[in-house]
């Protein structure tokens, strides 16, 4: 790389790390200011651990993570496997609808689910927007990207495996199971973990449909608007550890596997 | 394996919680409280026009801002070896894996007047400068927030150029600045279209950059829609209505985009 390029990386760089090296060292910060340093300590973390909310918040967050995905995972496979059977506009029509979330802005998704939401819970009476709300909100927004990463597996996939299946006795359930659900693992996984991590993310869509229920991402903001609160840097600090070293156990993974693959 | 009998879950479930959703705020924007029709909620957001244009605007200048800054690392990155454009690319989208409220909270330690960024002007005899609470911080965190959204998908068309082609323009005398607009530049433009779109269309709908760094005076429209659904201006119809409206001119944007793409728009790269 020439000089100019290599000074403007490491400009860019600089950019995007600069807070975030921020908020790491200030979590070590003794004072409880956000800007002045007063030594070297760890009380925040301490507080971090006793927070009995952000503990509850973490639950939930993963317990609506983990249902949501799954459940965004099973419907959005079979629905690949059921929209690759319709072809010309009734296709067409179908792939738009489901593309329609990713496009629209989330605030507009979010309230027209709040609107949802609250006509049901008045409707039904006693119910109130939570869990439930929150688990239904997060399958929805992480449908489409399931179908769109099945569904390029299953065009890529050879029909002619399926059928050849069948010829050789495998009823159509066993067909399915030997031969197209390998074929199309890996748009499956890939859905799975989109859909897991945006719904431990979001933030917009859980604020209008969360009712009183804290996720992580709405606790951090409740935490953002008290203005002084050290804590905020301890918890970042800790995501982002986690997540480095998520990404560091995956990147080793592959280039083992790259490494195994080589040596066959 | 051709039954759409498969597809029924989903589509019911899609019906029950996208179209039925998206209904409700037609009719919402279409209602009074009393669920009489009336077009009092759209002319009402006709007062607002001031918001839509800011929102608008900044949401602009901040794509803009991102395409000029991202294209040329974008371009740098797809340049390297392989293992180097792995490495940057997971630079890229490291910080994008931290929550966004995490990320707008650490411009608000940087940009305030006590903030660090003060402290360091005043330390080297500079003067302080007032920052946060005003447009160029929201400016600021939308770019911050949406850059990797411009870089990724830029990127991934850009290394997936055929190099014969390029070697072909320089075979038939084209110099690097040649080569670089008449050749390379031409073929990353639906990366470039995707890039627009994925920073523009949650830059102009944010409504969290705008209340941490724009202070109260510098309301985007999603801070009117949560002020009409979560705040003290609870109105429901009137938000549906500036909902309507946003999505309306997101899709209108959106399909004058698409005319200069050609068909195939993969969200390109988002994962891993």
């Amino acid at each position: 790389m020439k000089i100019a390029s290599k000074v403007y990386t490491a400009f860019l760089f600089l950019f995007l790390y600069a807070p975030i090296v921020v908020l790491v060292v200030f979590s070590f910060n003794a004072s409880s200011t956000r800007t002045m340093w007063g030594g070297f300590s760890m009380r925040w973390y301490e507080k971090l651990v006793q927070d009995q909310m952000l503990l509850l918040a973490l639950r939930n967050t993963l317990l609506i993570a983990v249902i949501s995905a799954a459940l965004a995972t099973a419907l959005g496979t079979v629905a690949a496997i059921g929209i690759n059977a319709y072809k010309g506009i009734a296709r067409k029509m179908i792939m738009n609808v489901t593309k329609f979330p990713m496009v629209n802005p989330e605030i507009v998704t979010g309230v027209s689910m709040m609107l949802l939401f609250v006509f049901a819970t008045r409707l039904f009476g006693d119910s109130s927007l939570g869990m439930g709300s929150l688990i239904i909100a997060h399958t929805t927004f992480c449908l489409p990207y399931v179908v769109l990463s099945v569904m390029p597996k299953l065009n890529q996939m050879d029909s002619h495996l399926y059928e050849a299946a069948q010829d050789l006795g495998c009823p159509p359930v066993c067909a399915f199971f030997k031969v197209v659900f390998p074929e199309i693992m890996p748009g499956i996984v890939t859905g799975l973990i989109m859909a897991f991590t945006l719904s431990i993310d979001d933030f917009v869509i859980s604020y209008f449909t969360s009712g009183t229920t804290q996720t992580l991402p709405i606790y951090i903001y409740s935490m953002t608007r008290k203005r002084i609160s050290p804590e905020i840097n301890a918890l970042s600090t800790v995501l982002f550890g986690v997540i480095l070293l998520l990404l560091l156990v995956i990147n080793l993974r592959k280039t083992k596997d790259k490494k195994a693959e080589v040596e066959k | 394996m051709k039954s759409k009998t498969a597809s029924y879950p989903y589509l019911i479930w899609t019906t029950l919680f996208i179209v039925v959703p998206m209904a409700m705020v037609v009719f919402f924007a279409f209602t009074d409280q009393s669920g009489a029709f009336t077009l009092q909620n759209l002319s009402t957001v006709g007062r607002y026009s001031n918001v839509f244009v800011r929102s608008i605007w900044l949401g602009a200048i901040a794509t803009a801002i991102s395409l000029v800054l991202g294209y040329p690392l974008a371009y740098t990155i797809a340049q390297g070896t392989e293992r180097r454009q792995n490495v940057m690319i997971m630079l890229v989208m490291l910080p994008m894996w931290m929550n966004f409220l995490l990320r707008t909270y650490a411009w608000m330690t940087l940009l305030e007047d006590n903030g660090l960024l003060n402290n360091a002007l005043a330390a080297i005899g500079l003067g302080r400068i007032h920052m946060i609470n005003t447009q160029g911080a929201v400016v600021l965190g939308m770019i911050y927030n949406y850059i990797p959204y411009m870089i990724l998908p830029i990127y991934s068309v850009l290394t997936k150029i055929d190099q014969s082609i390029i070697e072909a323009a320089q075979d038939l005398g084209a110099d690097q600045k040649r080569v670089f607009l008449r050749v390379v530049f031409p073929m990353s433009i639906p990366g470039v279209i995707s890039g627009i779109t994925m920073v523009f269309v949650p830059a102009v709908s944010t409504f969290i950059i705008s209340k941490m760094l724009g202070g109260g005076g510098n309301l985007l429209i999603g801070d009117l829609i949560d002020m009409q659904f979560l705040g003290s201006a609870y109105n429901p119809n009137l938000g549906s209505a500036i909902s309507l409206v946003l999505m309306v001119l997101i899709l209108i944007c959106m399909g004058i985009m698409n005319q200069f793409d050609d068909g195939e728009n993969e969200k390109g790269g988002l994962m891993i």
